[in-house]
């Protein structure tokens, strides 16, 4: 399995400032003085290895969208998408690019929830509009349909959703009880975010990885950091809401239905997950803020004197192999 | 948890040991309680000492919010002090340094108490 982030931000889409661009080149330059930077592989390699990624690059910009690869995308027609926020335009993109229009495609996308930010993408996803396309929309809220197609009522939207030309289906799914496509098991749970929201853990070939966003955790709740321990227990991959520090969870954003770094350290490391990634970024957080969260996150991992624990921040376009 | 209290002029120093983590949170808190109730505009003033604390996670540092979360509307003053390079590093990974006020020392806790409300 691999995971590929198409949208690693929380709550609404964000880019780049010309004044962040311009602040990132002026760094990029300051650093490479006295370099030597004479011809175009150490440049690259200045940029790859030497400059830290809040400068070289950036964690982005599109809301709630993770791609699961979990078969040969050399001979399946099947992929598997988690949640549909802004990253699903790009996804859908990239798959017309690879596979074109004329051979249908089959899409199984698990809803963490229908919040906006996290639906928002669907209407420009382009695989919709095509027939012989199939898109299995899989959740456990009763609304999931009325979510998806209320956001293209005229209203919200031009094209309604009755005119998309691929086959779209809903199908509800019941934490706890896990369901099988083509050997891939994936199972809910039940998390703490208005209107609740789940979690979903999905598991093929010996290789497994879970996805916990927009959840929040009661610290005082020992039975439920129990049952998220067994959830995430052994994950080769967690993806976990960090959207705050751990003072304001707790604090003046308590029930905003979110959590932190500190307890995704804790949670994964009880767990004995392997890799946390930090995901559902804070929209107010530039890149140097992510970088700092990142680095900080890894220092409390050591601190706490638990199992080790690799530590990723989600950004768009990461793709980490299980 | 034995918090060894110390009377210092107007303050409380109380001194916890050890990891509040998981299994050692609720017996803090529980240790702590009885001297929240006397943090008041016209009580004493605590001093947490922190020096023999080698460890604190998240469940550690709710009690310690909830603790502050009492005694402010009650006038009262909570302060930290000594706190272990490892235990202040945690403090300001999950930001809880902006939540609270932190002396390197008891004593500059106890003279910055002292001096904003009456002799140490």
């Amino acid at each position: 399995m691999k995971a590929r982030i198409w949208g690693a931000r929380g709550s609404l889409p964000v880019s780049l400032t010309h004044r962040q661009i311009r602040a990132k080149i002026i760094a990029a330059l300051e650093g490479a003085r006295g370099r030597a930077l004479d011809d175009s592989d150490r440049i690259a390699h200045y940029v790859d290895h030497e400059l830290g990624f809040e400068i070289s690059g950036t964690f982005g910009g599109h809301s709630s969208c993770v791609e699961v690869e979990v078969w040969d995308p050399a001979t399946t027609s099947e992929h598997v998408i988690l949640d549909m926020g802004s990253g699903v335009r790009p996804l859908g993109g990239a798959k017309l690019a690879r596979y074109g229009a004329g051979k249908p495609q089959t899409y199984h996308v698990f809803m963490s929830h229908l919040h906006w930010d996290h639906i928002m993408g669907f209407p420009f996803f382009t695989p919709a509009y095509i027939p012989g396309n199939r898109i299995v929309i899989h959740g456990c809220h009763e609304q999931l349909e009325t979510a998806f197609r209320r956001q293209q009522e005229p209203i919200s939207f031009p094209v309604s959703f009755d005119q998309l030309g691929a086959t779209i289906e809903f199908r509800h799914m019941t934490p706890g009880q896990p369901i099988e496509i083509n050997g891939l098991t994936v199972t809910a749970k039940l998390q703490l975010h208005a209107g609740d929201s789940y979690g979903y853990r999905l598991e093929h070939g010996g290789k497994s990885m879970v996805y916990s966003t927009d959840s929040e955790h009661k610290l005082d709740n020992a039975a439920e950091r129990a049952a998220f321990v067994e959830f995430f227990r052994a994950a080769d991959l967690v993806i976990f809401d960090a959207m705050y520090s751990l003072a304001d969870s707790i604090s003046v954003k308590a029930d905003w239905g979110h959590s932190s770094n500190v307890v995704g350290v804790e949670l994964c490391q009880l767990a004995k997950a392997r890799r946390l990634c930090l995901f559902h970024h804070e929209p107010i957080y530039d890149d140097a803020q992510i970088a700092r969260v990142l680095a900080e996150s890894r220092r409390y991992a050591e601190i706490t004197g638990e199992a080790p624990l690799e530590i990723v921040s989600a950004y768009d376009g990461m793709e980490i192999a299980l | 948890m034995e918090l060894t209290p110390q009377t210092a002029g107007n303050s409380i120093v109380l001194s916890p040991t050890g990891r509040i983590d998981h299994s050692h949170a609720d017996a803090f808190k529980r240790a702590l309680d009885p001297y929240l109730r006397d943090c008041s505009a016209d009580g004493a003033r605590l001093v947490l000492d922190f020096s023999g604390v080698g460890y604190i996670s998240s469940i550690g540092l709710r009690a310690l919010m909830i603790a502050l979360k009492q005694v402010k509307p009650q006038g009262g003053r909570m302060v930290l002090a000594a706190l272990t390079p490892m235990v202040l590093e945690v403090f300001k990974i999950s930001r809880f340094d902006m939540l609270f006020e932190i002396f390197a020392t008891r004593e500059e806790a106890l003279a910055a108490l002292g001096a904003q409300g009456g002799p140490a």
